[in-house]
């Protein structure tokens, strides 16, 4: 079955212990650490990338028709005279969404964390399947650079808005793009082969790889999530893959799907999309909900609150995202009773997240709050979130979404659970798990600096976005300044360049501190952060095979602070025996077949 | 001894762990994957649906275009091959590999994982063979993704008979006809390809054995799968 979870345990001895070429070890590894930081650095990439188009949107929404600084290196078909041109503002529109949504936070909470936390935190050596986890990464990165290369053929990147809506994507004589269009359809086949490889080991190594002691409620709040949002992928990908290839016949062998004048439905496309599109929204939010939960817990010194009602929010969350995707095509001209059973279900998801963010209040509540980076993170991951989340409640309702749609208040919402809700549970989670990864520790005081910068500058930036979208600006407009009633607001669009200038610059501190500590951060102990799980047994960094030939035992759940029997410590680890504790008794071994 | 501990650590970590599913985590493997390719048929099968009935105007008859008695007879290869793969499993679970040796007793067709594999893989290449001559027939006659080519003989058909070609769903007809037959061809060939695999590295070498025949149930599965996807194909797209 694998390379590296072979055979007897004095295999893995031998294993751990051969020398392994550079190549092997860190270019086409099977070792789900490795996998995760290859992840990590090309996931980070692709936010840079992400990040310079949102710049260049920002220059153009705030100044437009003033040159743009740096556009000379731009060719003639992009910029004129320096100026953005509306074809290349769309494209910098449909390629940031790309971007982020698909190769920056979705590889970064799933294809880092679910690879370097689930065998670490569930004490086993490796994912079920090592092979298949490499060609899940290959194929990701393979998937990038299709994308990427969009921007390098004659006619420019993708038009039609990171939601492709047909029929714009699906007729290059209508979009004007005809060869980049195909490539986003290739690449998003490609990106969902990857993610169901990924799933596909995700699901298994937790169902059947789990340490002796391990049960079900007492994995960690992270490998709950991390489960659940594999067991979403797993069933939407090949959703979207199913609409990419319809959407790449329709642009390659002449066939009619989603183009209304040879039969086809147009709506079919939005319908397609948004089945997987909702699902996908949880899956970019759940793996990070789980991870805060973790540091939530380990910054307040005490046990998560409701640890059982934490596990059925995020199963819940995760049963109303397949019921909810028509609240996204309020305006589609769907049938009213329709959309009301959609507002009816979109709302209930409410419950599950305020539970959630109740359940963190509770745990913070009278805890002996360490207010750490990842745990500074981690609550302004829960405020934003939270803010996220009642805007949400808007446009959940049809009369309330009617107007907002399809207009800045949608990207302040999106941006303020994408960004405030993801990427700050990220900044939290990369310097939490960094000394895991690389034995070294993150800059404390350049992490806070850079936590303080990006608050504020981030709530700077899309705040004032709900603003302007109920003053009426429209959501992928090229020059607000053409329309009358929209010149009112033209120093609001500047203040928000201003500031996502700001917030751009400030992530050179998140950058310089992520690279700097690789080779001079100070040296990690074993468990930093003197939490319970089991990832920290292991030295730093954790080794090949992880705790091979053996597994560890586990003897409580994960979020065991404060507790009386720790002793003089505040904290008792998943691994640790007490003189009370018994072994876990081992499973039979199932039958062959 | 050794292969023993080998089949046991296959399943597992080296030493024991939680209960999990109670299936070894390949087969589970598979069971997911088979989950997720559930939901790509599902939107290719549930697009299908809502395209056909949103069609101002009736479909083609059924027999009209697509030889239906041919792709009634690669239907019946592909259920052939499906009862000769439980055949090669209930073969190797007794541990009967042998093939065209002299077994005390026996004939061919008695057992043997070899011989079984081997009719499966025969047959699921039949079907890719038919289903490729049936897709060059139907292009020559003027069947493609977009509809009826200009000047050809299923375009005068139409012209003649537009009720009974329909005329007027013909680019959409092309469209999903290609397309959920090409995808389910397309999987058919990935299991024979992987069946070849594992006939030359697992089969023909004997590594499977009434003790461990993992392999060979998770192709299985995969393929009864596959077998399941093409009777409902073949009933909402050649039949109704």
């Amino acid at each position: 079955m694998t390379t590296v979870a072979h055979a007897q345990p004095h295999a893995h001895g031998d294993a751990q212990h051969a020398p392994m070429s550079f190549w092997r070890k860190y270019i086409f590894s099977t070792d789900h650490k490795i996998i995760g930081i290859q992840f990590l650095f090309v996931s980070l990439f692709f936010l840079l990338i992400g990040g310079l188009l949102a710049m260049q949107i920002r220059w153009q929404l705030g100044f437009p028709g003033k040159p743009l600084p740096g556009g000379g290196i731009l060719p003639e078909s992009m910029v004129q005279n320096g100026v953005i041109l509306p074809e290349y503002y769309i494209q910098l529109v449909t390629m940031h969404g790309t971007f982020m949504v698909f190769f920056a936070i979705m590889p970064l909470l799933v294809g880092v964390y679910a690879n370097f936390l689930i065998p670490l935190k569930i004490g086993t050596h490796d994912m079920a399947f090592p092979r298949i986890n490499m060609w899940s990464f290959w194929l990701a990165l393979l998937a990038g650079m299709i994308m990427l290369s969009g921007f390098f053929v004659p006619d420019g990147a993708p038009r039609a808005g990171w939601t492709m809506y047909a029929p714009l994507s699906a007729r290059p004589d209508l979009s004007g793009a005809t060869i980049s269009q195909k490539l986003w359809s290739i690449s998003i086949v490609v990106l969902g082969l990857s993610s169901v490889m990924g799933s596909v080991n995700y699901i298994t190594t937790i169902i059947n790889h789990r340490a002796p002691g391990m049960t079900w409620f007492r994995m960690p709040l992270s490998v709950w999530s991390l489960f659940i949002t594999a067991i979403l992928a797993v069933l939407a990908l090949p959703v979207l893959q199913g609409a990419a290839i319809l959407l790449l016949f329709d642009q390659t062998l002449g066939t009619h799907f989603f183009d209304p004048g040879a039969g086809g439905q147009a709506l079919l496309w939005q319908h397609l999309f948004w089945f997987f599109g909702h699902p996908e929204v949880y899956i970019l939010i759940l793996p990070a909900m789980g991870m805060a939960s973790d540091i939530i817990a380990n910054g307040s010194r005490k046990p998560i609150f409701g640890y059982h009602s934490m596990v059925f929010a995020i199963i819940g969350i995760a049963f109303l995202g397949w019921i909810v995707w028509g609240h996204h095509m309020f305006m589609s001209g769907m049938n009213p009773t329709l959309g009301s059973t959609f507002m009816v279900s979109t709302l209930l998801i409410a419950v599950p997240s305020a539970v959630k963010v109740f359940n963190w209040m509770g745990t913070m509540w009278r805890g002996n709050l360490r207010f750490h980076v990842p745990m500074l993170n981690a609550i302004g991951f829960v405020s934003m979130f939270t803010i996220g989340g009642l805007s949400g409640i808007f446009m959940a309702a049809t009369p309330v979404d009617i107007p907002l749609h399809d207009t800045q208040f949608i990207v302040a919402h999106l941006h303020y659970v994408l960004f405030g809700g993801s990427l700050f549970a990220l900044f939290a989670a990369i310097p939490y798990w960094y000394p895991k990864m690389f034995g070294r520790m993150m800059s404390e005081r350049i992490g806070k600096l850079h936590f303080f910068l990006t608050f504020i500058f981030y709530n700077m930036t899309f705040f004032p976005m709900h603003i302007i979208g109920m003053g009426g600006q429209m959501r992928r407009i090229y020059d607000p300044t053409i329309y009358d009633f929209l010149k009112p607001q033209q120093p609001l669009n500047v203040f928000i360049s201003y500031s996502a200038f700001a917030l751009f610059a400030v992530q050179f501190l998140f950058a310089f501190n992520f690279l700097w500590s690789l080779k001079f951060g100070k040296k990690a102990p074993m468990n930093p952060w003197e939490d319970n799980g089991l990832e920290w047994s292991l030295p730093n960094p954790a080794p090949h095979g992880n705790w091979a030939p053996n597994t560890p035992n586990v003897y409580r759940g994960p979020y065991e602070f404060s507790a009386p029997e720790a002793g003089d410590k505040d904290y008792l680890p998943q691994y640790v025996k007490l003189p009370t504790d018994r072994d876990p008794v081992p499973a039979p071994l199932p039958a062959t077949h | 001894m050794m292969r023993a501990t080998q089949v046991v650590d296959e399943m597992r970590p080296p030493v024991p762990a939680e209960p999990g599913a109670g299936v070894y985590s390949k087969k589970l493997g598979m069971w997911v994957f088979l989950a997720s390719d559930v939901m790509f048929f599902t939107a290719l099968i549930g697009s299908y649906i809502v395209l056909r009935f949103g069609m101002p105007s009736p479909w083609a008859q059924p027999g009209a275009v697509l030889n239906v008695p041919l792709t009634g007879l690669n239907t019946f290869l592909l259920i052939c091959s499906s009862v000769s793969m439980v055949k090669a499993y209930a073969a190797i679970a007794d541990g009967k590999k042998y093939f065209l040796r002299k077994v005390p007793g026996k004939r061919l067709q008695d057992g043997g994982l070899k011989f079984w594999m081997l009719i499966t893989i025969i047959c699921g290449a039949g079907f890719v063979g038919v289903q490729l001559i049936e897709y060059i027939k139907l292009v020559g006659e003027g069947f493609t993704p977009a509809g009826y080519r200009e000047a050809s003989l299923l375009a005068e058909h139409a012209l003649a008979d537009p009720i009974k070609y329909g005329a007027g769903v013909a680019g959409m007809y092309g469209s999903t006809f290609f397309t959920m037959t090409g995808f389910h061809g397309f999987h058919v060939t990935c299991g024979v390809i992987s069946m070849l695999y594992l006939y030359f590295t697992k089969v023909l070498p004997e590594k499977y054995s009434a003790q461990d025949y993992r392999g060979i149930e998770v192709i299985g599965l995969y393929w009864h799968f596959v077998d399941l996807v093409w009777i409902i194909l073949f009933t909402i797209v050649y039949l109704i």
